[in-house]
């Protein structure tokens, strides 16, 4: 048993309850913050192996086979052996056992979300839980409430949200059905599942599920015969999460909808939401990820419980209040402004993200965005005091840590050491945004080879060097990851005045296509971003080609001023950027003009060729 | 306005002290009050009561009071989202305080940002405020055109990470001259505008359209002169994701040929100064 995957250095228990023996693992320092991790259906504690060991140096990790999974026993009989109440049992069972002094964190994936928003809902856990981090699954008693609401007050958005959920609960269904789940999981569904759901799921290949997979999805099917029925039906009223509840919320989960998470700030007064583009088994498709948004968690429920009065104790009465009295307080802008903010925060939450040319302009912009959303900023550029005011101010706006880093896109070896740099001091970048870019502007007979070769070596070879060494490493990760480009409306809007700036950003274009055709399968997503005319410093440091100095300043205040007068704010490319990361949009005009030009790029590009042949107002 | 030499000068000038010292002990003993729950239209009142009670009549403006994004001008299309509003002033929150008494015939106009609670991305944005001081001086001094100085301000703040504020200000000044004002016995107001005040600013922009200079310090052409000597309310105005700050304090230019003497701060003993300290 437990071939394959296991749990490194954990120490074993056994722990008696109401005539069961659990097997309880345990890693990590006992005096450090326990964390308690459930697994889910059909899985066995080593679900949660990568988390472990990742959460393993700072927590005290507890993990049990839940009630006839793995090496724990099963109950005699079965029917009715595995109601919410006997698992309530063995959960305080094991907490006792392993923290008898300080209240435990929860985690749950699955049926262990399920089981463990029970244990956060009653009363006999109180004082023995300190926070709790819910991973696709929800409380059957939120969830019957849920199917109420919608059954008996139907809007079509409300029936389509419940037949949504109906058809992925199909499974549900089938384990309703007497003794056929338990042959077909002791038959050929038991050997085919392994590889089955690593397929269906992208799952890593690692040894994973362990030995006693039939026998504990055999068992497994209890857990809903015994609850789902009698739960849905008749759900509980006073089902308030006594802890603060951090939600992750896989975005791309097969089993259940996003939607069934809306109402749940009614049920929770202290709730933290975190979105994953990712399937069902986070636990074993992002460990990274999980594991920072749990230790994050953790650590500040431990400060919280450690400052003297931090937190009172919360009750349904108290929530209703402190929510009536934030409502007249947060004015109707604020509240605007944190509503549209709220999807970024959840999803770019403490991610890393690295913006090259994050000095000034658009990449500054976009730095401050993602810094708003709370992600974690590298800011890299040649200019060493604008790349240090950009860390700067992220950090004041809302940033965990944000690093300045000095380098030129265009120098290949430079950008190399900057990567190894990056992996071993703030870990492998979850999204990259190659910025940097120079402007150059004449007729193509005038422009002389090395003014060609500047501008392509900073503004494709920069980008080529970013998605080279950083995708390289999201790879390699195998934890997804997304990539943005800034090309340009340029890239599709032919011009005379800008033969070799179109031609670099055509080139960056086209290489974002590329990338996110061979990156789509590692679940690294590209989008190319191409705005228009924004009002950003390009202007003033682009180079004219065929021009004497003096025209050549000349024409640069000039396009300054015609930006400027234009005044398309950087701050909204950099919005673009982020909702294209949310979205995964491949390619993204900006500006009315790029939208436009994209437009004719379709339908009628003769337009844009006589546009080309214009000479531009300067 | 030109300045006559001696004792006439640094006495009008003692006047002017005096009343942008007055605006200022407001706004710090208003800023003092301010309490979660107290409204835009709460603050002005308060200024507003607090200068009446110390003898101010007349008005270059009534008092503003700016609270949350308001402070940066977020969305603002139209010169009414300037007046007080009803919004409530919350934990955390920077707030702005404007106001231009005129006082025994001599304006002031001052601006005070502050904070209700400790920020440091509101400290920071205050301390870098400094150099903007320091910017504005040196290039006056050097007799550069406001209209370029405009755009060395405009430079620094976008290195500094901020956005230019003023330029919402009608006109999108970053400063205007001010003078003395006829003390009388009824003194209406338009829209918040004291009508002795913009009186003298239009006769100002009459003369100054005429010789080719003009009270309002703005980016557009018409500034495009050297300073003119005078009394100018100097408001650089920085705005960053929903926080804006500013001060708002005289700045005197004269004729003289000395350098130091030829502009200067009218009071360097002020909150803002202070903080940033020697």
């Amino acid at each position: 048993m437990g071939a394959g995957v296991s749990l490194k250095g954990a120490r074993e228990r056994r722990v008696h309850t109401g005539g069961i023996e659990l097997c309880v693992a345990e890693l990590g320092d006992p005096a450090h913050p326990t964390v308690v991790l459930i697994h889910g259906y059909p899985d066995s504690k080593e679900v949660w192996a990568e988390v472990a060991e990742r959460l393993a140096d700072r927590f005290h990790v507890v993990l049990y086979d839940v009630r006839g999974h793995g090496r724990s026993s099963a109950p005699k009989p079965l029917r009715g052996g595995f109601t919410l109440e006997k698992l309530t049992d063995d959960f305080l069972a094991v907490a006792d056992a392993v923290s008898p002094d300080r209240p435990v964190h929860l985690v749950g994936h699955d049926w262990g979300s399920v089981q463990s928003w029970e244990f956060v809902t009653v009363q006999r856990t109180e004082g023995r839980i300190a926070s709790f981090t819910s991973i696709s699954g929800p409380s059957l008693d939120h969830f019957g409430h849920w199917l109420k609401k919608r059954l008996t007050r139907p809007t079509p958005r409300r029936v389509a949200q419940f037949l949504g959920q109906g058809a992925r609960s199909w499974y549900v269904y089938l384990l309703q059905i007497p003794v056929l789940p338990e042959l077909a999981w002791r038959g050929p569904l038991g050997k085919r599942w392994p590889s089955m759901v690593r397929r269906a799921e992208g799952l890593p290949r690692d040894g994973y599920p362990t030995a006693s997979l039939p026998e504990d999805a055999a068992h497994g099917a209890w857990l809903y015969r015994d609850n789902v029925r009698s739960r849905l039906s008749r759900p509980r009223t006073d089902a308030y999460a006594q802890v603060p509840v951090q939600l992750i919320t896989p975005t791309r989960d097969d089993f259940l909808s996003e939607r069934l998470f809306d109402d749940l700030s009614g049920w929770v007064p202290e709730l933290t939401r975190r979105t994953l583009p990712a399937k069902h088994w986070v636990p074993r498709t992002r460990p990274d990820q999980v594991s920072t948004w749990i230790a994050d968690f953790t650590l500040a429920q431990e400060k919280a419980i450690s400052t003297p009065g931090g937190r009172a104790s919360v009750t349904p009465e108290t929530t209703r209040a402190t929510r009536a009295t934030r409502a007249t307080r947060a004015t109707r802008a604020t509240r605007r402004k944190a509503m549209s903010q709220k999807p970024y925060t959840e999803r770019f939450g403490g991610q890393l993200v690295l913006v090259t040319g994050a000095a000034s302009g658009i990449g500054r912009a976009t730095a401050f965005a993602f810094a708003e959303a709370g992600a974690r900023i590298v800011a890299v550029d040649r200019d060493a005091e604008g790349a240090e005011r950009t860390a700067e101010l992220s950090r004041l706006i809302g940033a965990p840590d944000a690093w300045a880093e000095v380098v030129d896109v265009s120098d290949a070896e430079a950008m190399e050491k900057l990567a190894v740099r990056v992996a071993a001091e703030y870990g492998v970048v979850d999204i990259l945004i190659n910025n940097a870019g120079i402007g150059l502007s004449g007729p193509f007979l005038k422009t002389t080879p090395q003014e060609w070769k500047d501008v392509l070596d900073v503004n494709l070879w920069g980008v080529i060097h970013g998605c080279r060494l950083f995708g390289r490493q999201m790879a390699e990760r195998g934890q997804g990851g997304h990539i943005v480009n800034i090309a340009s409306a340029a890239a599709y809007q032919p011009s005379k005045s800008l033969p070799a700036y179109s031609t670099s950003k055509a080139a960056v274009l086209m290489l974002s296509e590329c990338l996110r055709a061979e990156l789509s399968q590692q679940d690294i997503g590209v989008s190319a971003i191409c705005p228009g005319f924004v009002h950003t410093n390009i202007t003033s440091t682009a180079r004219f080609a065929g021009v004497d100095e003096a025209e050549q300043q000349r024409l640069r205040e000039r396009s300054t001023r015609w930006y400027g007068l234009r005044n398309y704010p950087p701050e909204r490319v950099a919005e673009a950027v982020l909702r294209a990361t949310l979205r995964n949009e491949a390619v993204v005009p900006v500006t009315p003009e790029a939208r436009g030009a994209q437009l004719l790029s379709r339908f009628a590009p003769g337009v844009l060729r006589r546009i080309a042949r214009l000479e531009p107002p300067l | 306005m030109t300045f006559a030499v001696g004792s006439e000068l640094t006495s009008r000038l003692e006047g002017f002290r005096a009343v942008q010292r007055l605006a200022y002990e407001c706004a710090e003993t208003v800023a003092a009050q301010l309490r979660p729950g107290v409204t835009e239209r709460e603050a002005a009142r308060m200024q507003r009561e607090w200068l009446r009670e110390r003898g101010v009549r007349d008005w270059l403006h009534l008092p503003f009071a700016w609270f949350g994004d308001r402070t940066a001008f977020t969305d603002f299309r139209l010169p009414f989202q300037f007046f007080p509003t009803h919004r409530a002033l919350e934990p955390g929150m920077p707030f702005i305080l404007d106001m231009a008494p005129v006082h025994r015939g001599f304006t002031a106009d001052v601006g005070y940002s502050g904070c209700l609670g400790s920020s440091p991305l509101h400290d920071r944005m205050l301390a870098d405020l400094q150099a903007h001081r320091e910017l504005i001086l040196r290039e006056v001094r050097e007799r550069r055109p406001l209209r370029e100085i405009y755009e060395s301000v405009d430079r620094l703040m976008v290195r500094q990470g901020y956005a230019n504020r003023h330029r919402a200000y009608p006109f999108g000044v970053i400063a205007h001259k001010v003078g003395t004002v006829r003390e009388q016995r009824w003194s209406p107001t338009f829209f918040g505008f004291g009508a002795q005040a913009l009186k003298g600013l239009l006769g100002d922009a009459l003369h100054g359209h005429r010789e080719g200079w003009s009270p309002l310090w703005s980016p557009h052409a018409f500034s495009d002169h050297p300073p003119r000597a005078g009394l100018w309310a100097v408001e650089p105005h920085l705005g960053f994701r929903g926080t804006g700050v500013k001060f708002e304090e005289l700045l005197v230019i004269t004729d003289s040929r000395d350098p130091e003497q030829s502009a200067f701060w009218l009071d360097d003993d002020l909150p803002h100064v202070r903080r940033w300290g020697p």
